[in-house]
């Protein structure tokens, strides 16, 4: 977290060398993030189905449940959220989120 | 742009150092001239303060947080916190119903989204000094005013209506108008809230409990039931989860503490003067009582500081439109602390007021008095109670890097 963040190598990292493989990166990281907010952030409904730009708040997260969130993705990917990203509208929504853990994650 | 720990423009910090506005001296005059002389009446009654607010009214106080442009004073949230205090120093009672009505506008004038009727509204509240009262509390949730039970019914044609079950509306009764949570509509989770307005004549409150409490008895606070009807436009369209973090919560944190500094402000003025009449009896020896004295003062100018520096903080970046950091969780975690750190002082600095003041303070009614200021301090742990506050904070400190 405090080595200088160099996104876009790192990002073309994920990326990989085809343009499928990158698109599976990412989507490898939404599924997992999908699966902790299955188990933490207490929504109502099925996770599966919701839509990336669905405002979790409105669908039952609660302040408290988001906490739980960031704990869970924290320890799920081995990243750390830097307070300046602690926010609401990064834990907005599944892509929010996606894109946040994607960011740290080409940091790392 | 990074952002820090400690976000406040340079201006921000020295304002803390401006001397007090005509509003903040007229409410100073207010509070010696009307609410003191009632305060004890108001509490042994435990009677609405409507003297006080009579004159509230007279000199356009409950207009402060209107903004300018729809014809209030566009006060910013450290002159509306001196103002709470400054009237609190007479009577807490008043200065937590200033402090409540000015957390319903500023909600209101923050998150209207340009909606002209809400807008038009608020001139009204200007114009004619309409009173608004909370109604947050709900049996079932209690006190987290985050879940709602009762939700807003939409009415063919146009408008709404709401029945809710409050387990406490403070001065519910003499209040104009009423800012209610409720959840979106009937199918939705209950932490999916919104803000509705409901104003006099929409509404009815009905199976209304009794207020016989320890202190701030005149805020009349009883539970109720609410019956509400309105016009869509009431509704507002800005999620409650939204205007709670950036607006409802920092705001009544920083209120608050403004109302309690002003009981302890006051409680410590008896002391000073307890401590002076020793002085004076005995010159050239320092009273034994002046050493708890300067204890006194220094906890004073911690909450002093605490409170106006938060303010200061949240104007700054209200000002700079810093939605990012007002949303935060390091900024939600100081305006918690806040709530928690004035809340204890406020009873020490008073019990300490007590002990230096001796039997002239224990007893009622006296020059030294300060049984009221106890009583009236001993809320502030309990309104949220502090328990739930920890618990919060215990939360975000999970997740929070820096200190």
């Amino acid at each position: 977290m405090f080595l200088a963040m160099q996104p876009g190598t790192a990002m073309a990292t994920i990326n990989s060398s085809s343009a499928e493989s990158g698109t599976s990166a990412v989507a490898q990281v939404e599924a997992r993030v999908r699966d902790v907010l299955s188990a933490h952030a207490q929504l109502q409904g099925v996770i599966d189905s919701l839509a990336g730009s669905t405002s979790l708040y409105e669908h039952g997260m609660t302040s408290r449940a988001s906490v739980t969130v960031m704990l869970a993705l924290e320890g799920e990917f081995e990243i750390e959220f830097p307070d300046a990203m602690l926010r609401r509208d990064v834990f907005e929504s599944l892509d929010a989120i996606t894109r946040a853990v994607c960011e740290l994650l080409a940091g790392r | 742009m990074t952002l820090t720990g400690d976000r406040v423009s340079g201006s921000s910090i020295w304002s803390i150092t401006l001397p007090r506005s005509q509003l903040v001296q007229t409410l100073e005059r207010v509070a010696i001239d009307v609410a003191r002389p009632a305060a004890y009446d108001v509490d042994k009654h435990a009677r609405f303060p409507s003297e006080t607010v009579h004159v509230l009214r007279e000199v356009n106080a409950l207009g402060a947080a209107v903004p300018q442009e729809l014809g209030g004073g566009g006060s910013p949230l450290l002159e509306l916190a001196r103002m709470c205090t400054a009237l609190s120093t007479g009577c807490a009672a008043s200065g937590m119903v200033l402090a409540m009505h000015h957390i319903q506008v500023l909600s209101l004038a923050r998150h209207h989204g340009g909606n002209r009727e809400v807008k038009r509204y608020l001139e009204r509240v200007a114009a004619e000094q309409r009173l608004i009262a909370s109604v947050t509390s709900e049996v079932g949730p209690s006190g987290d005013m985050r879940q709602s039970v009762a939700a807003v019914q939409s009415i063919a044609g146009d408008g709404y209506s709401l029945e809710k079950h409050a387990t406490t509306i403070s001065y519910g009764a003499h209040a104009d108008d009423l800012l209610i949570t409720a959840r979106k509509n009937e199918k939705t989770v209950p932490s999916d809230q919104v803000l509705v307005l409901a104003q006099r004549g929409q509404y009815e409150l009905s199976d209304v409990g009794t207020w016989d409490t320890l202190g701030m008895r005149g805020t009349c606070s009883p539970g109720a039931t609410v019956r509400a009807r309105g016009e869509s436009w009431q509704v507002l369209d800005t999620p409650f989860g939204y205007v709670a973090t950036l607006t409802m919560v920092p705001v009544s944190h920083v209120l608050w503490g403004a109302v309690w500094l002003g009981i302890a402000s006051d409680a410590m003025s008896r002391a000073q003067v307890m401590v002076r009449k020793k002085a004076r009896a005995n010159p050239g020896v320092v009273p034994r009582a002046a050493q708890k004295l300067t204890e006194v003062a220094a906890k004073l100018q911690m909450m002093k500081n605490e409170v106006h520096s938060l303010a200061a903080e949240h104007d700054a970046l209200h000002a700079a439109n810093d939605v990012t950091w007002l949303s935060s969780l390091p900024f939600a975690l100081k305006i918690n602390n806040l709530k928690l750190s004035a809340s204890r002082l406020v009873v020490e600095i008073t019990q300490d007021a007590l002990q230096i003041c001796g039997i002239e303070a224990y007893k009622n009614n006296s020059q030294f008095s300060v049984g009221r200021n106890l009583r009236d301090a001993c809320s502030a742990g309990l309104m949220i109670h502090n328990d739930r506050i920890v618990q919060t904070n215990e939360s975000l400190l999970l997740v929070q890097k820096g200190t």
